[in-house]
């Protein structure tokens, strides 16, 4: 037996949002008496913690603690509208309503602050913690608990605010293809490390690296969580995983996850990553999307570190270990070829 | 990061985290009412076959059998869950009238007492189906004289007049004429399941108001909300549902399957519907990513720059199209990669054969052009005869270069992120590599 190493390359970029445009999400945030906020949204948390980073980036752009925001999201009753949890367009697109209902919010506490705090809105600022201050007056704050419950009760007014992103709807030149189909592009270059058995054709990925650039990491530990699923995800991809085995033939197609073959814990290989922050345009505090990309680089990496461990190009997915030695079978055949026609009789 | 953020920028915990991992989060089958009942579906056991007669004699005999809902009782039968941003045309039957298209496809929903019940009887329904030959394999499906599986007389999305979404731009043969190489590839995958821990599932609850709230795992509630008021043709203000924690969808919970019938059953029954899909109905059954054949040649310079690209693809979308067609256009705009290739020509093809249909999963027509085009990179750098860092940092895009679809580059980091993954593998660059930046080229520059 003998195990072939390789390394292979690939570098990949993704866009976030729906390809055209047109997939708007809102927000709604209003103050309770007792000073929380709470986000309304029709969002879907797909396990990917979507609640977690636009509690974030509510309490980011309200100037609040996290406690006091309250997420509440995907009730039709409730929620204002949003296009859905897809495309890569979640934080991005929430992210930037978020911050636009934050905003109205915060005109809507400073209008009861200058009244409560008798100053001028240009010397008010929050505090990031809770309060607002007077600028150069450290004696004369408020907590915006207090100020939500004096909206409330001494003023009768609201403390809310409305948020929506859209990007604007574009049509494709049916001719051409000329077409807006990003909002921005995020980045990814993974090498993959892997060892071939050339007996069983079976291939373990001894490695996954991969440097990602993400405009903005809102919670470095979740997209952490993205790059590190997503590699499983694109191993999955490049050596085991399909519903028809033999497509086109559509027979033999698995009915659970003991015939549906994907790599567990054992097969883990070692993942690494780097994260840049090169902020986007358009994105909440530089937002790009992350969620899918991450599952697209490690594929051609690994099928390219096949090639370079033994020398058989493959270009169809999932590779096989029957595809592999059928591969090394073809090379092995052409050398012996190779030599029997240039060993003439010399 | 800025020094005044707070919050953004940390790893704060998950706010559900702890609820997750002690099984205390409230998923959409967790919930129980008094007087649920369970739909199932009978599915056609044929890949393409036309329906001369459903006998339910038997099935309704089955102790727990509720009721049957066939085509008959979906006021809206025929739908495109893309109409909704204005996809035409209407084309895929809630429950099959007089023809299936996949083997899977539902016929008739099975309302009963359990889940049992409901199970029985679906083997009890008698189907008596002709069988129609069926086409699998994409160019075969687009010969003369295959299998027609749609209504309009091809196998093929329509893109305004097209049979493709094309991308033209700069002259391709031009450039292959000049060329020093040419390399060529095929590049085939095949059907792939989202394989989310939990499987798509709703639950269909009637209100003593007369409205209906449907709990549900999908991945974009209104757009579930707004097919589901379509397919059943009642006011959207007559539906109320709730979702938004969903045990992994990777798109495969943005089809509205469950909800318009299990919301249907539970209009007629007047009692709590819960249609939930088994995993081998999550495989055998429900979208998968699409199978692609990529045909890619490349016209490429002695000193590695790529100077023309042609790509001729087809995604196989199975017996319907659902979000495929969406998923070929964004294909076609990523099918250069984050590189700048002066005359590119793309023809993407959305193909319908007797499968189950494909639909939206992660990375969206874009995984398999990204696998198709970093192989080609590979062979590229072999047949010039330089490293694979070489030609990608020889052919990155820049901010302010033209894409084939006619968009400048902006916020491009290619050259900055292979630079980081070089440092983290310990890949010494060279110094010209080293020294390269995504900033816009120079006036007149390449």
């Amino acid at each position: 037996m003998v195990k072939l190493r390789g390394t292979g390359l690939s570098a990949v970029n993704y866009p976030t949002g729906m390809n055209l445009g047109g997939d708007p999400s809102q927000a709604l945030i209003h103050a309770t008496t007792s000073g929380s906020f709470v986000v309304s949204l029709s969002a879907t948390d797909l396990g990917q913690g979507l609640r977690t980073v636009i509690g974030q980036i509510a309490a980011e752009a309200l100037g609040v603690g996290m406690d006091d925001v309250v997420i509440d999201t995907a009730d039709t009753d409730t929620g204002p509208h949003d296009m859905g949890t897809f495309a890569s367009r979640a934080t991005h697109r929430v992210g930037n309503a978020v911050i636009a209902a934050a905003q109205e919010a915060r005109e809507a506490l400073l209008d009861v602050a200058e009244d409560e705090l008798e100053a001028a809105r240009s010397d008010l600022e929050f505090d990031g913690q809770g309060n607002i201050l007077v600028r150069g007056a450290p004696d004369r704050s408020m907590k915006i608990a207090d100020i939500a419950a004096a909206a409330q009760f001494k003023y009768g007014r609201t403390i809310a605010g409305r948020g929506v992103y859209m990007k604007p709807r574009s049509p494709v030149d049916p001719e051409t293809g000329a077409m807006d189909p990003d909002s921005t592009e995020a980045h990814a270059c993974t090498v993959a490390e892997v060892a071939v058995d050339t007996d069983t054709g079976e291939v373990t990925v001894l490695s996954i690296r991969s440097a990602y650039e993400v405009g903005r990491q809102i919670n470095p530990a979740l997209v952490k969580g993205q790059i590190v699923g997503g590699a499983w995800m694109g191993m999955s991809h490049a050596l085991y995983e399909t519903t028809q085995p033999y497509y086109p033939d559509p027979a033999y197609s698995p009915k659970d996850f003991s015939e549906y073959l994907m790599p567990g814990a054992y097969e883990m290989p070692k993942i690494e990553c780097v994260v840049l922050e090169y902020p986007s345009s358009n994105g909440p505090y530089g937002v790009k999307g992350v969620g899918e990309m991450t599952a697209n680089s490690p594929i051609p990496a690994i099928v390219n570190a096949i090639y370079h461990a033994t020398g058989v190009r493959i270009d169809e997915l999932p590779v096989t270990p029957e595809l592999i030695l059928r591969g090394l079978d073809a090379r092995a055949r052409a050398a012996r070829l190779a030599e029997t026609s240039t060993t003439p009789d010399s | 990061m800025s020094p005044a953020m707070n919050v953004v920028g940390r790893s704060v915990p998950r706010s559900d985290g702890i609820g997750h991992v002690t099984g205390r989060t409230q998923f959409t089958t967790d919930r129980s009412f008094p007087g649920l009942l369970h739909l199932k579906i009978v599915r056609s056991p044929l890949h393409h076959a036309r329906i001369l007669g459903v006998d339910l004699s038997e099935a309704e005999r089955v102790p727990g059998f509720v009721r049957a809902l066939t085509h008959a009782d979906v006021p809206h039968n025929v739908y495109t869950i893309l109409g909704l941003i204005g996809v035409e045309p209407e084309e895929e039957f809630v429950l099959a009238e007089d023809r299936v298209r996949y083997k899977g496809e539902p016929i008739v929903a099975i309302v009963a007492e359990s889940e049992d019940a409901a199970l029985e009887a679906v083997a009890r329904v008698k189907l008596d189906l002709e069988e129609l030959p069926a086409v699998f394999e994409v160019e075969e499906a687009l010969r003369p004289g295959a299998p027609i599986v749609t209504h309009w007389g091809n196998n093929t999305f329509m893109y305004e007049g097209h049979p493709c979404r094309r991308v033209r731009f700069g002259d391709v043969e031009a450039a292959f004429a000049r060329a020093d190489h040419i390399v060529e590839g095929v590049y085939n995958t095949k059907p792939i399941e989202q394989a989310p821990t939990e499987t798509t599932a709703c639950i269909a609850v009637p209100e003593a108001n007369g409205r209906y709230t449907v709990y549900t795992n999908t991945q974009a509630v209104y757009f579930s909300l707004d097919n589901t008021a379509i397919i059943l043709q009642v006011p959207g203000n007559k539906l109320h549902f709730v979702g938004g924690t969903v045990g992994g969808g990777f798109g495969g919970k943005v089809d509205v399957i469950v909800e318009p019938l299990a919301t249907l059953a539970a209009m007629k029954t007047s009692r709590p519907v819960r249609y939930a899909f088994s995993r081998s109905e999550e495989m055998q059954v429900s979208s998968t990513r699409s199978a692609w054949r990529i045909y890619m040649k490349d016209g490429v310079m002695a000193d590695g720059r790529i100077i023309a690209r042609k790509v001729t693809s087809y995604a196989d979308s199975g017996a319907y199209s659902r979000q495929t067609p969406y998923a070929l256009t964004k294909h076609a705009a990523n099918a250069a990669g984050p590189y700048a290739i002066p005359n590119v020509s793309i023809d993407a093809y959305c193909v319908y054969t007797n499968r189950q249909p494909s639909s939206a999963m992660r990375g969206f027509g874009i995984t398999m052009a990204s696998f198709a085009i970093e192989v080609q990179m590979d062979k590229i750098a072999e047949v010039v005869g330089l490293d694979p860092w070489s030609i990608h940092f020889i052919n990155a895009y820049r901010d302010g270069d033209m894409k084939p679809h006619r968009k400048l580059v902006e916020d491009a980091t290619l050259i900055e992120t292979m630079q980081a993954a070089a440092g983290l593998v310990g890949h010494e660059l060279p110094a010209r590599f080293r020294a390269m930046t995504s900033a816009r080229r120079p006036e007149g520059g390449v």
